[in-house]
C-alpha cells in the first residue's frame, strides 16, 4: 500500500466525529444511543480505500467510521443524520445505527448483529448474475460470527464463489462478552476453513495491513475465486453504548490497546511532526464544527411526514 | 378460455417474467431439478439454467437475505420458502431488513422482491408444515401481503408483485395448487391492493381469504337454494388493504362473516372487524360481526382432527345461515 496523507486525515476526521458525537450526547443535543468506533479507525479506512467506485458496502451499528471513510461520503450529511435532521443521509429517519448512502453503493449500517451477512449473499449474487467485477464488503463484528447467519452466508458464498469480502472487525467484545469466552478458536479467521474459504487475520489498527489484505481479497473476488474472510483485530476504546459501565474489562487492557492507537502509528509512518499532527487535528475539528453548524441549521423532519416512505 | 391449475399459472407467470426481464431469477430449496416441493417451478431450470433457477442449501435466513440483497443491488428476485412454516427462520431478515430498509434509509432504497411460500393445512403434514402465518406479516409496515385464491389471480398477482417496488410476501395455498381455472396466456396484472367481489349477494357479506374464498363460494351456492344470497369478498392483498369495496358491501348487506384458515386470536379477521366497526359501514350493521377461523390449536395430524381445526364449507353454510336468519 502506498502511504497517503489522506488516510491519516480520514482517521482523524472519524476520531473527531466520534468525540464530538460523545460531547453532543453529553450536552443533550442528540437523543437515543450511539456506538462509537474510537480506536478502530484504521479498519474503516483500510477497507474503504482498498475498494473502488461501484463496489458495495454493508456495515454495522458501530458504523460512523465506515460511512465516513466510504468513497464520496459527506461529513455534513453524516452529522445531520446523527442529529436527526431532514438534511441527513436518511432524512433523520435512520440515525446513528442506520446510516446509508445508497447512491454510492453504501447499502447501510445494520442495527442487527449479523444482519448484513445474509444481505451480502444477495448483493454477491446480483454481481455474479450481472457479470460485473464489483465486490461486496460486508463488515461485521466478532459477536456476529457466532450468529447462525454467519454460517449460512459464508457457506452460500463459498459454494457459489460469490465476490464477497467478509470483514470481521474483531474489537474483542460483543457488548460485554469477550470473544475469548464466546468462541473456542484462536482466531475468527480459523472459521473460514469450515467453508473452504481463505481466512486471514491482520492487525486492524494498522491501515496498511488492512488495506493490503482487503486489496488481495478483492483481487480474488474479481478473479472469480470466491469469498475471503479477513479478520481485523482491533479494540473498542469506549463502552458498547452509552449505558456501559465497562465492568468486564480492566483499565490495563484498555491502556495496552490505547498504546496501539492507529492514528499516531500512521502519523509516524508518514514521518509527520507533532506540529503537523496537531494542525491536522485542528483541521478535522474545524470540519466537524462546520458539520455541526450545518446539521443545526437543517430543520428537523416535519411530523406530518411521519408516514412518508414506508412504501415506495 | 384455457383452464390451467393454480400451480401452472404461477409457473407461467415466472416463466414469462424471466423471459421478459433478465433481472428476474428464482432462488429456494429444491426448486431446480426437483421442481419445488409442490412442483411449482418444475422444468424452469431446464429453460433458464441453474444460474437463474438457484437451488440452495437449507438456509432460510440466507435465502431471504439473498433475495433482499439482490433486490437492493438491482435485481428482481423471486424467493421460495418451501413451507410457510419455515419462514419463521427468515423473520429477522424480513421484519428487520426487508420491511425497514426503505424507511430507515429515508426513502433512498427500494426492495423490489417477492417471497413465495405455501401455507395452510389439509395435507396431513401436521403442526410444523401447515401454518397460516399471514397476519405476522400484516403486522409489519413496509411489507405487502398477497394471498391469491384462484389460478387467474395467482398469475396476475405474481406479475404485479414482481413489478412492485416493495417487498411482497406472496402466500399460496397447498390445496389450491391442483385446482383449475381460466387463465389468459398473455402477461397480465391483477393490481395489488384491489379487493374483489367474488360473488354478489344481498344478505350476508362473507370476507374470505385464500382457500376460504372457494369454500365460501361453495357455501353460497348451497345457501342459494334456501333463498340466502351471500356476497363473497376476496381482499387478495391483505396489506395494504383496499377497504372501500368491503365497506360498500357491508353497507349493502348489513351482516358480516369473516372466514380465514389462520387461528382466530390475533388473526386478520380481528383487523377486518375493527376496520368495519370503525368505518361508516358500522351504522348499517344489523348483527354483530362474526368470525369463522381456524381454532386456536396447532394443526393436528389425524385427518378428522385436522379438518375440525379449520373452517369447512359446512361450517360456513351454518354460520352464514344463522347470520342471515338473525340468530345473532
Amino acid at each position: 500500500m502506498e502511504l497517503k496523507e489522506s488516510y491519516l486525515r480520514t482517521m482523524m476526521l472519524i476520531r473527531a466525529f466520534e468525540q464530538r458525537a460523545e460531547e453532543l450526547f453529553a450536552l443533550g443535543k442528540v437523543h437515543g444511543t450511539m456506538h462509537l468506533s474510537i480506536g478502530q479507525e484504521a479498519t474503516a479506512v483500510g477497507v474503504s480505500n482498498a475498494l473502488r467506485e461501484g463496489d458495495y458496502l454493508l456495515n454495522t451499528h458501530r458504523g460512523h467510521g465506515h460511512c465516513l471513510a466510504w468513497q464520496g461520503s459527506d461529513v455534513n450529511l453524516m452529522m445531520a443524520e446523527f442529529m436527526g435532521r431532514e438534511a441527513g443521509y436518511c432524512r433523520g429517519r435512520g440515525g446513528s445505527m442506520h446510516i446509508a448512502n445508497v447512491a454510492t453503493n453504501n447499502l447501510g449500517a445494520n442495527g442487527i448483529v449479523g444482519g448484513g451477512l445474509p444481505l451480502a449473499v444477495g448483493v454477491g449474487l446480483s454481481i455474479k448474475l450481472r457479470k460485473t467485477d464489483q465486490v461486496c464488503a460486508v463488515i461485521f463484528g466478532d459477536g456476529a460470527s457466532n450468529e447462525g447467519a454467519f454460517h449460512e452466508s459464508m457457506n452460500m458464498a463459498s459454494i457459489w464463489k460469490l465476490p464477497i469480502i467478509y470483514v470481521c472487525e474483531n474489537n474483542q467484545y460483543a457488548m460485554s462478552m469477550a470473544i475469548k469466552k464466546s468462541a473456542n478458536v484462536a482466531r475468527i479467521s480459523d472459521r473460514a476453513v469450515a467453508y473452504n474459504v481463505r481466512g486471514i487475520t491482520v492487525d486492524g489498527n494498522e491501515v496498511a495491513a488492512v488495506y493490503d489484505a482487503i486489496a488481495e481479497a478483492a483481487a480474488d473476488c474479481r478473479a472469480g475465486r470466491g469469498p475471503v474472510l479477513v479478520e481485523c483485530q482491533t479494540y473498542r476504546w469506549r463502552g458498547h453504548s452509552k449505558s456501559d459501565r465497562q465492568l468486564y474489562r480492566t483499565r490495563e487492557e484498555l491502556a495496552e490497546w490505547q498504546g496501539r492507537d492507529p492514528i499516531p502509528r500512521y502519523a509516524k509512518e508518514l514521518g509527520w511532526s507533532d506540529a503537523q499532527v496537531e494542525d491536522a487535528r485542528a483541521e478535522a475539528n474545524k470540519r466537524i464544527d462546520a458539520a455541526v453548524a450545518f446539521a443545526e441549521a437543517s430543520p428537523e423532519p416535519d411530523v406530518k411526514d411521519v408516514m412518508e416512505g414506508v412504501y415506495a | 378460455m384455457r383452464e390451467i391449475t393454480y400451480g401452472e399459472a404461477l409457473r407461467e407467470a415466472m416463466r414469462q417474467a424471466m423471459s421478459n426481464d433478465p433481472r428476474v431469477f428464482l432462488i429456494g430449496e429444491d426448486i431446480g431439478i426437483y421442481g419445488g416441493a409442490f412442483g411449482v417451478t418444475a422444468g424452469l431450470v431446464n429453460e433458464f439454467g441453474e444460474e437463474r433457477v438457484i437451488d440452495t442449501p437449507i438456509s432460510e435466513a440466507a435465502i431471504t437475505g439473498a433475495v433482499i440483497g439482490a433486490s437492493l443491488a438491482g435485481m428482481r428476485p423471486i424467493g421460495e420458502i418451501q413451507f410457510m412454516d419455515f419462514v419463521t427462520l427468515s423473520m429477522e431478515q424480513l421484519v428487520l431488513q426487508a420491511a425497514k430498509i426503505r424507511y430507515m434509509f429515508g426513502g433512498n432504497a427500494t426492495v423490489p422482491m417477492v417471497l413465495r411460500m405455501p401455507g395452510g393445512s389439509g395435507t396431513g403434514a401436521a403442526a410444523q408444515h401447515s401454518e397460516s402465518l399471514e397476519n405476522w406479516f400484516v403486522h409489519v409496515p413496509g411489507l405487502k401481503v398477497v394471498m391469491p385464491s384462484n389460478p387467474y389471480d395467482a398469475k396476475g398477482l405474481l406479475l404485479a408483485a414482481l413489478d412492485d417496488p416493495n417487498p411482497v410476501i406472496f402466500i399460496e395455498h397447498k390445496l389450491l395448487y391442483k385446482t383449475k381455472g381460466p387463465v389468459p396466456e398473455e402477461m397480465y396484472r391483477v393490481p395489488l391492493s384491489q379487493t374483489k367481489i367474488a360473488r354478489e349477494g344481498k344478505h350476508v357479506t362473507v370476507i374470505a381469504t385464500s382457500i376460504m374464498v372457494g369454500r365460501s363460494l361453495e357455501a353460497a351456492e348451497k345457501l342459494k337454494a334456501e333463498g340466502i344470497e351471500l356476497e363473497v369478498v376476496d381482499p387478495r392483498t391483505l396489506n395494504p388493504l383496499d377497504e372501500k369495496p368491503i365497506f360498500e358491501s357491508v353497507k349493502k348487506t348489513g351482516r358480516v362473516l369473516i372466514v380465514h384458515e389462520a387461528v382466530g386470536t390475533g388473526g386478520y379477521g380481528g383487523e377486518l372487524a375493527a376496520r368495519i366497526a370503525s368505518s361508516e359501514a358500522f351504522d348499517y350493521l344489523d348483527a354483530p360481526i362474526r368470525r369463522l377461523t381456524g381454532l386456536d390449536v396447532p394443526i393436528p395430524y389425524n385427518r378428522n382432527l385436522e379438518r375440525a381445526a379449520v373452517p369447512q364449507v359446512d361450517d360456513i353454510v351454518r354460520e352464514a345461515r344463522k347470520l342471515a336468519q338473525g340468530a345473532y
